[in-house]
């Protein structure tokens, strides 16, 4: 064969991709099979963004690690209203607010906030198995987490007002993200030093794409407590924070350091 | 200036021309969302009474925000052209919508009109135009640009192959501008979103796809998508560029979110001409903008998400773009909530950018948790490329695999073409079908292996 890509010269063109290239037609149109992959792809994304946050199976798993858990709510009061009011999601229900002021206070370096966002699929799939690969690192670095905040019809910035109101030094929210047609269940992790209400985003640091088939939980558990402990130490996040992580490890052994660890 | 309304025996009273032209607006969440919108079914009615009424000169003698206060405010009122708007001076909202519809407003008599129509005048017509009429006065504006092809003569429609890639692979970009240009698509450009912000991964992106377009002699035009700032940059490295793309809003502080200002879009322009690439014209601008961007920067001055929309075409207007393209459903459900609200918005854009004189297309798109599917898609295309839409977006399969949001296929473009009868720009149907990728009717010819830009994929 003369004809280096064979039979079908899209198949070779398909593999450096993940795009949906070489679909073929009919007519016009798509083929049957491939109408059917999108529609699929996105019943699963549509299922990814309406699934009730099922936060006492996260919970369970979550305690299982070691860690206490409480759950809160924004003061958007179902889905509906969430994805129209963003201000909603991002601000406590009155009794959430109430519930967490009226709590012990006890001194937090690093809260944890699991948020559904805008998926309950990525938060059932990924933050349990990112919370196991972040304890160890956490016990290491010897920061008080307080109980790992469960949070529903959250935005990013409700970690804002959960961490003001329990006074800690930091936040991470580990949220739900959009869901992409080929990516339904990505997690998202956004740190910000000193929460309060009326924060930005350029006032974080963020780490996308946590899944087994995008960021790894043990790598996305390293930058993690890399940022975590920089912005512990500098006493600032955001774009005055860069994620140098990468310079941290030894490349001979591939072995994790954290700094002052 | 207060503004009142009777219907029946309620008594509607707007305290002020925004505040009349937000609750006239057809409903969607992002007014809701800034507060503006009108609280009852018969407020908005009421309103859009009202708004008919309103003699198209208060839009210049009250402006929505002030002149002091706003540079985009300044350019709509410094370039506006009183002679032209003469003729229409003494039509109201309601008597502007009868003309536009009219046999009096032929092609060549909107095409002369367009600098004496503020994007105001625009936003407070298309509020009380049904969605037909929003169609039908679309179709009659013609706005022609050109570059390396003739993009916007009648009976055609243009695509921007969209070639994304999640890291901006060379390999996996090409992949899909092959894809792409075997079904046809790219004569509105080839236009990449990069992942990357580094000048020297923006350099490669450049050189690429211009490397492709020399090779096999495409008339088309390369962009990639970074900040104009960016993209000067490029130039002064030598990088081959093509067009200056940037992301536009219609008001000052919007613009100031963006990192951009006026006098810096004007550099834009200049460093592309400087370079002198295009071969049949220098129309080489490529701007970017979508209703609820103002909002989501906090900068709308308590205007509706359209209005402030209609806006950004002035700016866009004022260089000489050979593309601008509202990018409808990106932003989200808090903006436009749902197909309904996205198919309103897009024909309201495209509408107000072509009475404007913006070259306008269109990114007939939505996001997973909108609500909204392909079949609304379907419907805005079909509709949009009725109406005249200048391009609409080609992506492999309709999903975008970098930005996470679904738009509008290669296959999507050839399907409104066949419904149509829809050709792209000239010189890309003489070279599609040089390439024997298409026959002399446009339609695709049946795909084989060895073809010459297969080949380039492992060349």
């Amino acid at each position: 064969m003369s004809d280096p890509f064979g039979p079908d010269p899209w198949i070779t063109l398909s593999r450096l991709t993940p795009a949906r290239i070489g679909l073929g037609r009919a007519g016009a149109g798509l083929p049957t099979r491939e109408v059917l992959a999108f529609s699929l792809a996105h019943a699963r994304a549509r299922d990814a963004v309406h699934a009730p946050f099922d936060a006492e199976a996260v919970g369970a798993a979550i305690q299982a690690l070691g860690f206490e858990t409480l759950e809160v709510a924004s003061a958007a009061p179902d889905r509906a209203t969430y994805l129209r009011r963003p201000d909603l999601g991002r601000a406590l229900s009155p009794e959430s607010l109430e519930a967490l002021r009226a709590r012990p206070k006890a001194p937090i370096d690093l809260a944890i906030v699991v948020a559904d966002g805008l998926s309950s699929a990525a938060v059932h799939a990924q933050a349990a198995p990112l919370l196991g690969a972040l304890k160890p690192l956490i016990d290491k670095a010897g920061w008080r987490t307080g109980p790992v905040v469960l949070a529903h019809q959250a935005r990013v910035a409700l970690g804002d007002a959960i961490g003001e109101a329990l006074g800690v030094r930091a936040v991470v929210v580990l949220i739900g993200e959009r869901p992409g047609l080929s990516s339904p269940d990505s997690l998202g992790a956004y740190l910000t030093f000193a929460p309060r209400v009326g924060r930005s985003d350029a006032e974080r640091n963020c780490l996308s794409n946590i899944r087994p088939e995008g960021l790894v939980f043990e790598e996305a558990a390293f930058k993690l407590a890399w940022l975590a402990g920089e912005a512990l130490r500098l006493g600032l996040t955001g774009v005055g924070l860069k994620d140098e992580s990468d310079l941290a490890r030894l490349p001979s052994s591939g072995a994790l350091s954290l700094p002052g660890a | 200036m207060t503004y009142a309304q009777t219907t029946g025996t309620t008594r509607w009273v707007f305290p002020d021309l925004k505040t009349l032209m937000a609750k006239a607006s057809p409903a969607r969440s992002g007014d809701r969302l800034a507060g503006v919108a009108a609280g009852s079914a018969e407020e908005m009615v009421a309103a859009r009474m009202r708004l008919a009424d309103v003699p198209l000169r208060t839009f210049l003698d009250e402006p929505l925000i002030p002149y002091e206060e706003d540079d985009v405010t300044r350019l709509i009122l410094d370039t506006h052209k009183a002679a032209v708007f003469a003729p229409i001076a003494s039509l109201t909202v309601g008597d502007f919508r009868n003309f536009l519809l009219s046999e009096a407003a032929t092609p060549e008599t909107l095409t002369a009109l367009a600098p004496g129509i503020t994007p105001e005048m625009a936003a407070a017509v298309s509020k009380i135009m049904r969605n037909q009429d929003l169609i039908l006065v679309a179709r009659k504006c013609r706005v022609v640009t050109r570059f390396r092809n003739t993009i916007g003569l009648p009976g055609t429609m243009a695509t921007r192959l969209q070639p994304n890639h999640p890291t901006d692979d060379p390999g996996g970009v090409i992949a899909s501008t092959l894809d792409g240009l075997l079904y046809g698509a790219g004569d509105a450009t080839i236009g990449i979103n990069p992942a990357s912000d580094s000048l020297a991964a923006l350099g490669e992106l450049v050189r690429l796809l211009d490397g492709l377009i020399s090779r096999f002699s495409i008339p088309t035009q390369s962009c990639v998508l970074t900040h104009v700032t960016t993209s000067i940059e490029l130039i002064e490295r030598g990088a081959p560029v093509d067009l200056v793309f940037q992301s536009i809003a219609g008001t000052q502080a919007a613009n100031a979110s963006f990192g951009v200002t006026l006098p810096l879009l004007a550099e834009g322009l200049d460093a592309a001409r400087g370079l002198g690439r295009g071969t049949v014209g220098d129309n080489v601008m490529y701007f970017e903008t979508g209703q609820g961007a103002a909002l989501s920067a906090g900068a709308h001055h308590g205007l509706d998400q359209q209005t402030v929309e209609a806006r950004a075409y002035a700016v866009a207007r004022a260089y000489s773009p050979l593309l601008v393209n509202t990018v409808v459903g990106f932003i989200g459900p808090e903006y436009l909530y749902d197909g309904k609200e996205i198919i309103r918005a897009g024909l309201e854009d495209h509408f107000c950018g072509k009475l404007l004189g913006a070259p306008m297309g269109c990114d007939v798109c939505y996001t997973n948790h909108a609500e909204a599917d392909q079949d609304d898609m379907d419907t805005l295309l079909t509709l949009l490329a009725t109406a005249g839409v200048t391009f609409v977006m080609g992506i492999p399969g309709a999903d975008d695999i970098m930005l996470n949001y679904q738009s509008t296929s290669f296959h999507d473009a050839l399907y409104v073409r066949e419904v149509l009868g829809l050709k792209r720009a000239p010189e890309f149907e003489v070279w599609l079908e040089r390439m024997r990728i298409a026959g002399q009717d446009g339609r695709l010819l049946p795909r084989r292996a060895g073809h010459p830009l297969l080949a380039a994929a492992v060349g």
